[in-house]
């Protein structure tokens, strides 16, 4: 007994690596893929109000890109208002329209913390629970897709970007709605993901837009995600993989939009109902 | 006593500032990353019983992790970093030696240890940061390369610093 605790002591710096490493590592394994709630990260009340200070600081340097992209957002719902369209019949009348009813609403948040040069990058995002906000939400940006929500607090959510290991959109060419997957690709290059997955058949051409799917439950289906720049990524066997050049410029966000879904849980009802038959 | 106490605890706070608002901001070419906060183990006085040498590695990964949104993977790194610490120190430096120069800072020690030091710890350090951050063989080119551009970076400024709080050995 006496020889092994002159032992431990003699290497005492060895053992309390191990109870220390295991200790970190225990923690990396058990909370990295945020399924449970955790207190070292972002969404918490010391390191979130700090970034939110911070990010009151900084938000005055980016004015006037933030200002050029909500004038060219304007402009683009202003083109899409009833007064932008001139009636070419003289007849007028009031319908009320009971066929279409809302699917998605959207809530605007501030992002107070992001990054995008690591291999998983997360949003923080200041707006919670309170606001309505839901693990698995959609996240997009003016100028399109960011990411989904991963984890909620009361003021404050984590948002998994684009830019992540884990991240997947279903999307598909916008004029021709061929189907396949985005993800980011293996060269962190936060400006480009990969369309994968497309059938052989497809022809696809520089240039095109793509947008995502009509299966995606997250997002509505057609906003942007980026455009082809590369038809032959490396990879993909029977599928084609195309290089896309990301709409958004993620390390520019500094406002963002919170897609609810009002029929997402009917549909994840369904399909689960489905799974268990 | 309470002067090392005071100095080391400004140095936390400041390094980890440093890291979480300026630093965790700048990448060269996406590739480079700068882990400056590691200093402050470099700096903790040769007579840090590793009793608290460890725990404060720990919290210290643990900060940084709070402010990465990676839990646990800085606090396992910076375990390592203070476990080589350990050993090179109990390799390159005499036990007597300590009441002279009381901190492994680049006045006390010279610029030559202190480079091999700091390079040394750097190295281990970042090397298993970024193999348990992609923990995938198949990226291994992009993650080395990553791996030594960032220690460059990281070192580069670890001198800088040292030499902006540079003071010569009192004789």
């Amino acid at each position: 007994m006496r020889n092994l605790l002159i032992f431990i002591s003699k290497y005492n710096a060895f053992f309390l690596f191990l109870i220390f490493e295991i200790g970190a590592l225990i923690i990396y394994v058990k909370y990295n893929s945020f399924q449970k709630a955790t207190y070292i990260n972002t969404a918490n009340d010391v390191t979130g109000t700090m970034y939110a200070r911070t990010n009151e600081l900084n938000s005055y340097l980016s004015l006037k890109d933030v200002n050029d992209s909500l004038a060219r957002e304007n402009a683009r719902l202003r083109g899409m208002l009833q007064s932008a369209y001139y009636a070419d019949t003289v007849a007028q009348r009031t319908v009320t329209d009971s066929i279409y009813k809302q699917q998605y609403t959207y809530t605007e948040a501030l992002v107070i913390n992001n990054s995008v040069n690591k291999r998983n990058n997360y949003i923080t995002i200041q707006k919670g629970t309170k606001d309505g906000i839901e693990k698995g939400m959609g996240v997009i940006s003016s100028s399109g897709v960011v990411g989904k929500i991963i984890f909620v607090s009361e003021h404050l959510s984590i948002v998994q970007s684009l830019l992540h290991k884990d991240a997947k959109v279903s999307a598909m060419m916008a004029d021709t709605k061929d189907i396949g997957s985005l993800i980011w690709g293996d060269d962190l290059d936060p400006k480009k993901a990969l369309f994968i997955d497309v059938p052989n058949h497809v022809k696809p051409r520089i240039g095109q837009w793509v947008v995502t799917s009509t299966y995606s439950e997250l997002y509505p289906a057609g906003i942007p995600l980026g455009r082809v720049i590369n038809l032959h990524a490396k990879g993909g066997g029977f599928f084609l993989n195309m290089e896309v050049s990301l709409a958004v410029d993620f390390s520019k966000l500094q406002y963002v939009y919170v897609v609810t879904n009002k029929l997402a849980s009917e549909r994840q009802a369904l399909e689960e109902q489905e799974k268990q038959e | 006593m309470s002067r090392v106490l005071i100095y080391n605890l400004i140095r936390f706070v400041v390094l980890v500032l440093v890291q979480a608002f300026l630093l965790k901001n700048i990448s060269l070419y996406n590739l480079s990353v700068p882990y400056l906060y590691i200093l402050f183990i470099l700096l903790l006085p040769f007579e840090t019983p590793n009793l608290l040498l460890f725990p404060l590695s720990f919290l210290l990964g643990l900060t940084i992790d709070a402010f990465y949104d990676t839990p646990g993977l800085h606090a396992a790194a910076c375990v390592v970093l203070a476990f080589v610490r350990v050993l090179f120190i109990s390799i390159t430096v005499q036990k007597d030696g300590f009441d002279n120069e009381p901190e492994p800072t680049l006045g006390n020690m010279g610029f030559r240890w202190f480079f091999t030091y700091a390079a040394v710890l750097t190295l281990f350090h970042h090397f298993f940061l970024f193999n348990l951050e992609v923990f995938r063989l198949s990226e291994i080119e992009y993650t080395l390369l990553r791996f030594l551009s960032s220690s460059v970076f990281t070192l580069f400024l670890i001198l800088i610093s040292s030499f902006l709080f540079y003071r010569r050995k009192e004789r």
